[in-house]
């Protein structure tokens, strides 16, 4: 990562913060975080979680990202196990350069794409250089 | 996605059982490709069953049904396959990168048969869910003991 990076880093610590939901497994989703000349784009697999239980909030300089999942099948009659079914969880630290109020996101098919537009003090501009 | 687990309680049976779901993983004829210990493999699956049917599920995210190829051959060989492509971007930096994109395959052998014409797939909020009824042969059948 850049020195002049925009995102610091994830909370110091224990990197998934749980918050109690019924008990259940809680995961640090994948993400992948691209920054352009405009905003920062953030991208997060979270297969399973549907539309309205995915919470994104923006406070005190911190994006929180929570999706909450519950076991889709009764384990009664399981023949192979490869992965656990739980909630997703994960915090960015983000210094004040975005511009929160247009923060936005969707999800499509177990992605959930975050975009943080840059606020206009921090977004880089073209000086014309005038002949004279 | 196995090394970022967050067990809430740490609880040590749990870890155990873990561990032995792993190792029966590992000899069971439901292994990858028949090869056993390649647990890692692509998609992980979870298969399960009830009296009538098998179940497997896979978590694609970002997949579309078009992109990817489901069948059954030989009444129990379930084949995966697919492709999850790298969404185009602008250029910029990178400051994370941990998602994977490329091609996959996988085949499991079900422990019974299944009708493959009666196969059906649904992709929903990214996971896979595979619907497969058993063959007639394959299903339990109740039989009746007359007493004299």
């Amino acid at each position: 990562m850049t020195e002049n990076s925009i995102v610091k880093t994830e909370k110091k610590g224990e990197v998934t913060t749980p918050e109690l939901t019924g008990g259940n497994v809680t995961f640090t989703p994948r993400v992948d975080i691209i920054e352009t000349a405009e905003e920062l784009l953030l991208f997060a697999d979270i297969p399973g979680v549907k539309p309205e239980d995915v919470d994104v909030k923006f406070e005190n300089g911190e994006l929180i990202l929570h999706g909450r999942c519950n076991p889709r099948f009764d384990s009664a009659g399981l023949l192979l196990g490869e992965y656990e079914v739980g909630d997703f969880y994960r915090v960015f630290a983000l210094n004040e350069s975005i511009d929160a109020e247009k923060i936005s996101a969707d999800l499509k098919q177990g992605v959930l794409t975050v975009h943080l537009p840059k606020s206009p003090a921090v977004k880089p501009r073209k000086i014309s250089v005038k002949e004279k | 996605m196995q090394l970022s687990r967050w067990e809430p309680f740490g609880s040590m049976w749990k870890e155990m059982n873990r561990l032995q779901r792993e190792m029966n993983q590992l000899f069971s004829h439901l292994g990858s490709d028949g090869r056993p210990g390649l647990a890692v493999s692509f998609p992980a699956l979870n298969v399960w069953q009830d009296e009538g049917t098998v179940y497997a599920e896979a978590e694609l995210p970002g997949m579309e049904l078009n992109d990817l190829e489901i069948f059954v051959t030989g009444g129990n060989q379930l084949t995966i396959k697919g492709e999850r492509k790298q969404p185009k971007l602008d250029k910029g930096t990178w400051h994370r990168q941990e998602r994977g994109f490329g091609s996959f395959a996988r085949v499991v052998s079900l422990p019974v048969d299944v009708n493959p014409d009666r196969v059906e797939a649904r992709l929903v909020n990214g996971v896979l869910t595979i619907r497969m009824p058993k063959s007639e042969t394959a299903k339990p059948r109740k039989i009746v003991v007359k007493a004299e």
